[in-house]
């Protein structure tokens, strides 16, 4: 379930073949090479070329289309996105128990974050730039949503979290709503962004605990951003930190390819 | 036997048909490289078949072919409706002379003298297909969007029901696909004219 899938590596084919003759025609010229030899290092060579014919799907020209499509993609989320429209909500019962991990590190790695040093820092296009810690955060009014979380990997389980309203939270920091972007930098070096009518949707909350209990370290202790409306990657765990602006911040996995807007 | 100056198909439905098939194609290399990430029918399909490398690269193949299912797709249902090809080649529909055309296909004395026109199999069979690309698109609507599209969402299960819809509609497409290459390769001259349209 865990994520443990590679970053495709882009294979740069010319530079591949390039070498392959050139070992070639090294183990040639040092040796008296026989036929087989040479039908041996042909074969590999063969191999080589394959491996070229299969990055066929990994040659810039169309790795760059297919980011384009995406990123156009999200403009077409952004106009499908309903501000108002609620992701559907369930009873207690049907809450999925245990409740997956999913991270892009094994659960041996679970990040500790210690309660008493942590602050919450909020910079960017906000009115009050300062740190807020986890008592003040505790103090703001709190609301409970029983959801269904999607992983992009296809899967999906329904757990219960609560915490404060991400409108509430911003109107209160005083962010500049009309910015495009809120991004987040996390305890375990994870970092995304999400678009500002997403972060003012109702059911967008910056949550503190989990099924009633404070959020446990697997599932992001001491925040996390939960969104219905929006895949797994998107929700980040261990927040440190919240900036809002204007410049696109991208993400750990959007960076490598995931959909940025990667919304339901 | 026809005449070589006889059109079989016009040239709209031969492009829309071979776009449809690259964007099918596409989709469904693609989406078993998706599948894979979970498995969750108990199987995985073989890495070697799929296309993307990884789940972020299928995913991006994915998602841009499904514009030119969608768009190609929308514009051969629309074409074969406002051109009267649809009523004109597929009905009507009797289920006596779908009987009598498995009958002789199982026998193998199917008649195939006119390509123009389409026996009972053949029209059932390409109606399907129809239908199956159509809830394609609608399942894999509501896995994209299972929010923002409440009503399809409901109609298909829910997220859940739709990963299994689309799923099992994708292996059914994949199974006319085996029948119709087998029958191509039968009857050879077919493709040509889809290719040539005569």
């Amino acid at each position: 379930m865990a994520i443990k899938t590679t970053p495709r590596l882009a294979i740069d084919g010319d530079a591949v073949l390039k070498e392959a003759i050139l070992r070639i025609s090294h183990a040639d010229g040092a040796n008296h090479t026989t036929r087989r030899d040479f039908l041996r290092r042909s074969l590999t060579l063969g191999g080589l070329t394959m491996l070229t014919g299969c990055t066929l799907v990994d040659d810039n020209s169309v790795a760059s289309a297919l980011m384009r499509i995406s990123r156009m993609n999200d403009d077409v989320q952004g106009w499908l996105f309903d501000p108002n429209r609620l992701a559907p909500t369930y009873p207690d019962a049907m809450i999925t128990r245990p409740f997956p991990f999913n991270a892009y590190y094994g659960e041996d790695e679970i990040r500790q974050v210690e309660e008493s040093g942590y602050r919450l820092e909020v910079t960017g296009m906000v009115a009050d730039k300062r740190k807020l810690s986890l008592p003040e955060l505790r103090a703001m009014p709190q609301i409970d949503q029983v959801t269904r979380h999607i992983c992009v990997e296809g899967w999906s389980a329904i757990g219960k979290w609560g915490g404060i309203s991400f409108a509430h939270f911003l109107r209160h920091i005083g962010a500049d709503l009309h910015a495009r972007y809120v991004g987040f930098k996390c305890a375990d070096d994870y970092f995304t962004s999400i678009d500002m009518p997403t972060a003012l949707h109702p059911q967008t909350l910056l949550t503190l605990s989990y099924d009633g209990q404070p959020l446990p370290p697997k599932y992001g202790f001491p925040m996390k951003l939960r969104m219905p409306t929006k895949l797994g990657y998107k929700n980040p765990k261990h927040i440190q930190a919240i900036f809002v602006t204007n410049t696109y911040p991208g993400g750990y996995w959007e960076n490598q390819g995931y959909n940025w807007f990667g919304g339901s | 036997m026809l005449s070589r100056e006889q059109l079989v198909h016009p040239a709209w439905l031969r492009a829309t048909h071979w776009l449809n098939a690259i964007a099918v194609v596409l989709l469904m290399m693609s989406g078993w490289r998706i599948y894979d990430a979970t498995a969750f029918l108990g199987f995985a399909i073989p890495q070697g078949i799929t296309l993307g490398g990884w789940l972020g690269g299928a995913i991006q193949w994915h998602f841009a072919a499904m514009w030119l299912l969608g768009v190609n797709g929308l514009l051969y249902l629309a074409l074969n409706l406002l051109s009267g090809r649809l009523l004109r080649k597929f009905f009507p529909l009797s289920l006596d002379s779908l009987l009598a055309d498995v009958t002789s296909a199982l026998r193998g004395s199917l008649a195939h003298d006119d390509p123009r026109h389409y026996n009972m199999v053949q029209r059932l069979a390409y109606l399907f297909v129809m239908a199956d690309s159509v809830l394609l698109v609608v399942s894999g609507l509501v896995l994209w969007k299972s929010v923002q599209f409440p009503l399809l969402r409901e109609l298909l299960f829910g997220y859940e029901g739709a990963r299994r819809v689309h799923f099992v509609a994708m292996a059914a497409l994949a199974a006319f696909a085996v029948v119709h290459l087998a029958m191509v390769a039968l009857v050879p001259r077919t493709l040509l004219y889809m290719i040539r349209g005569r």
